[in-house]
């Protein structure tokens, strides 16, 4: 069974002529669109398109003319990642319709490698939520539990991947919204440094925060991805260009002598299977050659309101531009200029996006600006110098992903200060800009996947994926019974 | 009670890239609609700006010539507000760490110099142009993106100017320095000059300002002052009456020479300025701004006083020549031939002026420096009368012909030779009897005459000095 492969041994099938692209990608689009009624993971299906890619790739093969060493392997992309030419819709209703008439970067370098896209991966709206069931396309389901959530919002992406519709998966992280899934779906997801990846044509939520990253069942397949879409780019003027070193093939698992900072911190409040599970892996780390340390990251509490306050107020200016004037929905039957704001905006945006809209706004307005945006900015530099001193000791900081497993659909939704809360783990990476990866650690009693989350200093990818190969190894895959 | 008036000018000059200061459109003026736009300019989901670098340098020159400080350390922010000429709904501008800090700009009202303050200059992205369907049956608007991202630099004026006439002068200073940088066209009607004005009326000699009123929609320096001369009339008027001055914005209805109150809500708007956080914040080393300042053009002031110095003109003439940059050029270009510069000045400045609608616009004027040197040259060396020069000039003005071919085609060589002046003289001395008696019985107005006759009859060709020795060799 072909979707049963990672990356790196779909590329050795290609190459010796076992499978040819086209079956490849066949097979994750026949899977998928029979998975998706189920799981809701892609919100659109690129079958003739990518059926198209894999032709064409299959030729230039045969041709002796491969764009790239990854010529002709499929993966799927969120759908807050423009593809020219293939519906964007962010999982909003406001953008239900809209086909972008440009390419992000990461998409383009993608393509320029040859990958072939299977499709667009369900989210929460905007990217705003921890479940993907603020998604105006319906929520997907966790592949382990159908009852459960996959997480968010890059929910689609990890379900893709966990349930084999794809063999890896484009996400984007503002708050932990690749690591958080990619921890309930027992899968790996990286969030990299902030500027390591290109954010043109990411549709911005917060973006101070957003980054780009990628999902795979393997360490070294997430890799692979990054490595691909990585790079400076002069279309976004936050993006660095920092030589790629953690290319598979450049990754060892050797964590000998590399010293593993443990906030206690990040074990407050988490389920102790969770914790147990973290704590295991750490000695095994331990046996292997890891020195680990206790340390402490003490601004933490202020991640939660600092995170809301900067990623709200930037939201609430980004999606200002949902205006229907230009493009996606506009409301019918409208009088006058204000009449169209308020009814397009009121009838496309979902409600947490609202929520979040009118947060932002309040703590911009004049006489708010000091006391929320200003201090929580202040807030901000306080928890990056927290990173700081921390890395001045440590190589790798590892603590859980999220405090439990996967939580049932519909548990949290109607009770967004309980959602938000439940990112304390993961926020903190965003804010200052700092790598992070969540790499399988087991699951608990009723079979759900547990996540195990490796931060790094900036530009420190490497590091954090040789510690997530050395976890990798004593952990094994995870297969949901889907 | 007497009253003075409190201005300040907000002026929007859009700097003469090539390409939008957040993308690489061009900023060609009037292409057809919407042709000049790409996913960043009309705001897509996912798009970034990255600063045009072009922007930020003449931005620079722009403070250096202003006196201004630039900021080593600056940064964009937005400005949130919603309309559907604003594709994104905010504008990328510079709120509170603007570009360029501080500076003043010299003007002369009459004899007095003054300087005015600038506050600030900083950067940021011009919206798009709404269209209202004219149509009534039809309730349509349209909006146009091509202007949208077009760089602006905003010039914030100290509230320094106390008249209609000091405003007009800064605003004439302020777009004379900004073409001679050469960063805009400061064009008022095609919208590359945008003027606010800010003011108030306080009690004569008080320090308090009083509650000030702010004018839009002026599409000329003399709408600008005329605006502000309607205001204090009407702010005094106001304020005798025992009214209070409103805080409002009012526009300026050229039409009817008066300025209306626009809706107050307008007034009410909270932008929520925060940093732009997909730009980083400039950074400027000293060596970057040293590299600009030592490739500034001379300014009008510097050139202003060369001009005195170097070519002994009076400042009045230094002044008007130096106007406009072209101008001043072309002054240049015909004292660099070698013509005595007070002489050239004065034909430029009587004849030259007088045919041309806007000095800048000297470079495409149908004499050339190079032809009116020649022209002047010929004036020097005797073969034509200044007056023929005259004649020469308006026919090279028309037809853009060389002066030594027309004053050849048409006959114009000055007459010199004496014998030929004499017979010309003899001629109008018999002719004229009654003048003739009356010059030698003391009325001296007859002389004048006399040589005017000689003249006539010579059409001009005659050298004037030598009719008058013959004259007044055969009349003694
Ligand atoms: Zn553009």
């Amino acid at each position: 069974m072909l979707t049963a492969k990672t990356l790196t041994e779909l590329t050795t099938l290609l190459d010796s002529g076992e499978a040819s692209s086209a079956q490849i990608t066949k097979e994750f689009l026949d899977r998928a669109a029979s998975l998706n009624p189920r799981l809701n993971a892609y919100i659109t299906l690129n079958g003739e398109g990518a059926l198209k890619e894999a032709a064409a790739s299959d030729a230039r093969r045969k041709k002796g003319a491969l764009l790239s060493r990854h010529d002709g392997l499929p993966l799927a992309i969120k759908d807050n990642i423009c593809t020219g030419g293939l519906r964007t819709t962010c999982g909003s209703g406001i953008l239900r319709d809209f086909v972008p008439p440009y390419d992000a970067t990461s998409y383009e370098k993608l393509k320029a490698a040859g990958f072939i896209t299977l499709g667009k991966t369900n989210m929460d709206e905007f990217a705003m939520g921890s479940t993907t069931e603020t998604s105006f396309f319906g929520p997907a389901k966790n592949p382990f539990d159908t009852t459960r959530v996959p997480g968010g919002s890059s929910g689609g992406s990890a379900v893709a991947v966990a349930a084999a519709m794809a063999p890896a998966a484009l996400g984007s992280d503002t708050g932990g919204s690749i690591r958080q899934p990619a921890a309930f779906c027992g899968v790996v997801g990286i969030k990299p440094t902030y500027g390591r990846v290109s954010r043109y044509g990411l549709v911005a939520f917060a973006s101070s925060l957003d980054q780009i990253g990628s999902f795979a069942r393997s360490v070294d397949d997430a890799a692979l991805v990054l490595g691909v879409i990585a790079g400076g780019d002069r279309r976004d003027a936050t993006s660095i260009d920092r030589p790629v070193d953690f290319r598979p093939s450049e990754l060892t698992g050797d964590v000998e002598g590399m010293r593993i900072g443990v906030p206690e911190e990040y074990f407050q409040g988490v389920a102790d299977e969770v914790k147990d599970a973290v704590l295991e892996k750490l000695k095994q780390l331990e046996a292997a050659g890891a020195r680990t340390e206790p340390i402490s990251l003490r601004r933490t509490e202020y991640a939660i309101p600092v995170y809301y306050l900067i990623a709200t107020a930037e939201a609430s200016s980004n999606l200002a531009r949902y205006d229907g004037i230009r493009y996606g929905y506009r409301a019918p039957d409208v009088k006058a200029l204000e009449d169209l704001y308020r009814k397009t905006r009121n009838e496309g945006f979902g409600k947490e996006v609202k929520r979040r809209i009118i947060l932002g706004t309040f703590s911009l307005s004049s006489g708010y600006y000091d006391a929320y945006y200003l201090k929580a900015l202040k807030g901000r530099t306080l928890i990056i110098r927290d990173f700081q001193e921390a890395f001045a000791k440590v190589d790798a900081i590892v603590t859980p992903v999220t405090t439990t497993t996967a939580f049932r659909i519909g548990e949290k939704i109607s009770n967004p200060l309980e959602m938000y809360v439940s990112d304390i783990l993961t926020i903190s990476a965003n804010l200052a800009g700092i790598p992070g990866i969540s790499v399988p650690a087991g699951t608990d009693r009723a079979g759900l996947p547990i996540g195990l989350q490796i931060m790094g200093n900036h530009f420190q990818e490497r590091k954090i994926l040789d510690c997530a190969k050395a976890v990798e190894r004593v952990s094994g895959p995870l297969t949901p019974a889907v | 009670m007497e009253f003075e008036p409190v201005i300040g000018l907000e002026v929007h000059v859009q700097l003469n890239t090539a390409t939008k200061i957040f993308c690489g459109c061009s900023t060609r003026f009037k292409a057809d609609a919407n042709t000049q736009t790409c996913p960043v300019c009309l705001g897509l989901p996912g798009v970034l700006p990255v600063l045009n670098e072009e922007a930020l340098r003449k931005a620079i020159m722009a403070g250096l010539a202003l006196n201004s400080t630039i900021a080593t350390y600056s940064k964009f922010d937005r400005k949130n507000y919603f309309y559907p000429d604003l594709p994104k709904a905010y504008q990328i501008s510079q709120y509170d760490k603007p570009i360029c800090l501080g500076g003043f700009i010299e003007i002369k009202t009459g004899d007095a110099a003054k300087k005015i303050g600038i506050t600030r200059l900083h950067l940021e992205e011009d919206a798009g142009k709404s269209i209202h369907s004219e149509d009534p049956g039809k309730k349509v608007s349209y909006v146009n993106f091509n202007r949208t991202g077009v760089p602006l630099a905003e010039i914030v004026s100290e509230p320094d100017i106390a008249s209609s006439d000091e405003a007009y002068a800064y605003l004439q200073n302020l777009k004379t320095i900004m073409k001679y940088l050469e960063v805009s066209d400061c064009n008022m009607e095609e919208g590359s000059l945008r003027c606010d004005v800010n003011i108030s009326l306080r009690e004569k000699g008080t320090r308090p300002f009083g509650q000030k009123v702010e004018i839009k929609n002026m599409n000329s320096f003399r709408a600008v002052k005329m605006a502000i001369e309607f205001e204090i009339q009407r702010q005094t008027r106001a304020l005798s009456g025992g009214e209070r001055i409103l805080q409002e914005t009012r526009l300026w209805d050229a039409n009817r020479s008066e300025t209306f109150s626009m809706r107050s809500k307008e007034e009410a708007h909270d932008y929520r300025y925060f940093p732009e956080p997909d730009l980083p914040p400039v950074m400027i080393d000293q060596a970057y701004i040293d590299a600009i300042r030592s490739r500034l053009p001379e300014l009008p002031a510097q050139r202003q006083a060369r001009f005195v110095a170097e070519y002994g003109l009076p400042p009045y003439d230094a002044e008007v020549l130096t106007a406009s940059r072209p101008m001043a050029d072309y002054y240049e270009a015909v004292v660099k031939e070698g013509v005595n510069p007070k002489k050239a000045s004065n034909w430029i400045m009587v004849e030259l002026m007088a045919r041309l609608d806007d000095p800048e616009n000297v470079q495409a004027f149908n004499v050339q420096p190079l032809q009116l040197a020649s022209l002047l040259r010929l004036i020097d060396d005797g073969t034509i009368s200044g007056k023929i020069a005259k004649t020469v000039f308006e026919e090279m003005a028309r037809t853009g012909g060389d002066p030594a071919s027309i004053v050849k085609e048409k006959g114009l060589v000055q007459v010199t030779d004496t014998s030929a002046i004499e017979e010309v003289v003899d001629r109008v001395l018999a002719g004229n009897p009654q003048s003739v008696a009356d010059f030698r019985s003391g009325k001296g107005k007859a002389l004048g005459f006399l040589v005017g006759q000689v003249m006539k009859e010579s059409r001009g060709k005659a050298n004037p000095q030598m009719v008058n020795e013959i004259l007044m060799k055969k009349l003694s």
